[in-house]
């Protein structure tokens, strides 16, 4: 059997094409395996909803379940908005807009983060940026942090009125969901 | 392990330094090279013996398939139905995986049966081989516990009233002590009816059972690699020249054998998914309706005639259990010299017989009980239990077998050849 190192024979081929199909086999028969454990149908049927912001008055907050995630929806006052626009980016922690509407490199200015025409609402998902916990500041009883946004009881992160993190382990502002008015008081989420 | 003292390939070295550390310490490599490279392997295996490998694969698969499928599906009995469903629709590639699963117990059995017919055919239980083959029997039984278990899982009308009619085979035990099958039965059930609380432990079950099954495999191929394989002739390996080490002369055949398996595997898993099932299951279980007639997944349907031939309700169940119980005897049933059915004229005739019979009972299992067909399932059990407990014990005794080879080389390759003293087949 063993010839001396010389030109590939038949044997050489005959390896080398069924290590190939077993190869190219193989990874075809694994994806299915791998990606069963993705989102299935049912989950991304569930990928949009629809809310009514009729019911918030200013001042108030609703949260709502978006893909299984809490959705932060906050009426803010003028007061909130002129405070949230004050703020020069170079104070930022993270100085990008997190808004999934926009370039990633857009910057976290306050039109940023919400729509023009209704920059009253500010709508981010509720999950902070450093390990998933769910940040206080939504019911008017809670702490709001020292920037009156939220605060993350966790952990200690600190959120502004436009939802950016000012102060705490976290490293993001919370993400903006891609979201559209269908009319004055309705919203598109996903 | 093997007692033929045969040497073969070179011995086992080590080729790297890790290898060589490793083989100090825990020498697995050495014994997967002699257990599953140099073994010395009858050089005449025909491709009957392929069918280890393919059942080897298939409890591999149907484990494989079933820890994804379980990650999906839900045991209880609000939600089963719809989550299998949600598996076939839904999920990503949930059709493939659930049908592969469903498909491969078919193909399990079909190999299994094959494989227990090689057995008897070829004399495979006879000694030294009668642990093997009691270890095999074993695997076929939680083989069907299983399979049973696995069935009613979809939570359809057919997966309900099959567990409500097999579980209730217990009861015939009220017979022999009053109140005991009943007890039984609802420990069992864990209720006074087939319910949602059987389904959450039969889901259980389902999935501890194979690994069971995976511990006596390892048995299996322990005791096999001790006494070593049997094969057509139903000789011994006396000499280096009846032998060939197993890769990659028995492996190589062994994929042969598993690639035109896995056609027919995927021919019924992509094409025809349903068809070894029953349209019934689709419908969700009901229990204040049964189905017309219950039907049993086709692997089961022999032993069913069996169960519906006897017209005795105890005497029907312990008929059923008796013609599994009865496989464990075969190697002192058998009273033949000879192992081999190739050399037993007389004997040839009636395994095919009994292969005929089997068949006949399966086909007979599907179909409605009425008179006609109860008297043929009747026919046929009494020849299925016939050859076992007289045929077997009394046509080894009269029967004057054909010449057996001197050898296995000497049935390959002629007598001449098997005087001389050849050199092992080289790898």
């Amino acid at each position: 059997m063993a010839t001396e190192a010389e030109e590939p024979d038949r044997r050489d081929f005959l390896v080398l094409a069924a290590s190939a199909f077993v190869a190219v086999g193989g990874a075809m028969t694994l994806w299915p395996f791998i990606q069963q454990m993705n989102p299935d149908a049912g989950a991304q049927a569930l990928a949009a909803i629809e809310v009514d912001l009729a019911p918030v008055k200013e001042g108030q907050a609703i949260t709502v379940l978006w893909r299984g995630k809490p959705v932060f929806i906050r009426h803010r006052t003028p007061e909130e908005i002129a405070v949230a626009k004050a703020v020069p980016i170079k104070d930022l922690v993270d100085e990008y807009a997190r808004n999934d509407a926009l370039p990633e490199d857009a910057l976290a200015t306050d039109p940023n983060r919400t729509k023009d025409g209704h920059e009253n609402w500010l709508i981010m998902v509720g999950i902070c940026t450093h390990l998933g916990c769910i940040p206080k500041g939504q019911s008017l009883g809670d702490a709001k942090g020292d920037f009156g946004g939220w605060l993350c009881p966790c952990h200690g992160s600190h959120y502004d009125t436009a939802g950016r993190i000012r102060k705490g382990p976290a490293p993001r502002n919370l993400e903006v969901p891609v979201y559209s008015f269908l009319s004055g008081t309705k919203i598109k989420i996903g | 392990m093997a007692g033929h003292g045969l040497p073969h390939g070179p011995a086992y070295e080590p080729t790297t330094a890790f290898g060589r550390w490793m083989d100090a310490r825990l020498p697995i490599g050495r014994m997967m090279y002699a257990q599953f490279i140099d073994f010395p392997t009858p050089r005449n295996l025909n491709y009957w013996w392929t069918f280890g490998g393919i059942l080897t694969f298939f409890l591999v698969a149907q484990i494989v398939t079933g820890v994804v499928l379980a990650m999906h599906y839900q045991p209880s009995a609000a939600a089963a139905f719809d989550s299998v469903e949600r598996i076939r629709r839904d999920v990503n590639f949930g059709w493939l995986i659930r049908n592969l699963h469903a498909v491969g117990a078919s193909m399990f059995f079909l190999a299994a049966y094959i494989h227990i017919f090689r057995g008897l055919y070829y004399g495979s239980y006879k000694a030294p081989r009668e642990v093997l083959w009691i270890i095999g029997v074993l695997i076929f039984v939680v083989m069907m516990a299983t399979a049973f278990m696995g069935y009613s899982l979809p939570w359809g009308q057919m997966s309900f009233w099959g567990v409500t009619v097999i579980t209730n085979l217990f009861s015939s035990l009220d017979s022999i002590w009053k109140g005991l099958g009943t007890t039984i039965v609802e420990w069992l059930w864990g209720g006074y009816s087939v319910s949602g609380v059987t389904l959450n432990r039969f889901f259980s079950l389902h999935y501890l059972l194979p690994f069971v099954i995976a511990g006596l495999v390892g048995l299996h191929l322990w005791a096999l690699h001790v006494v070593g394989q049997n094969n057509p002739t139903g000789l011994e390996i006396k000499t280096p020249s009846d032998a060939v080490p197993m890769s990659p002369f028995a492996v190589s055949k062994d994929a042969v054998g598993m690639f035109a398996f896995m056609l027919l595997f995927c021919w019924f898993a992509f094409f025809l998914p349903d068809y070894l099932g029953h349209a019934d299951n689709y419908i969700e279980a009901n229990p204040l309706v049964t189905p017309p007639h219950i039907v049993p997944e086709w692997y089961f349907l022999p032993f069913y005639a069996i169960l519906r031939a006897i017209p005795s309700k105890l005497f029907g169940v312990i008929a059923m259990f008796a013609a599994i119980g009865v496989l464990l005897f075969v190697p002192w049933l058998d009273t033949s010299r000879v192992r081999s059915t190739k050399y037993r004229p007389v004997y040839r005739w009636f395994f095919w017989l009994f292969v005929f019979s089997a068949v006949a009972l399966g086909w007979l299992g599907s179909k409605p009980p009425d008179a006609e067909y109860v008297f043929w399932a009747r026919v046929f059990t009494i020849y299925y239990f016939a050859h076992f407990l007289v045929v077997m014990p009394l046509v080894g005794w009269f029967e004057t077998p054909l010449k057996v080879p001197g050898s296995i080389t000497e049935a390959v390759l002629g007598k001449e050849h098997g005087d001389k003293k050849l050199a092992p087949a080289k790898s």
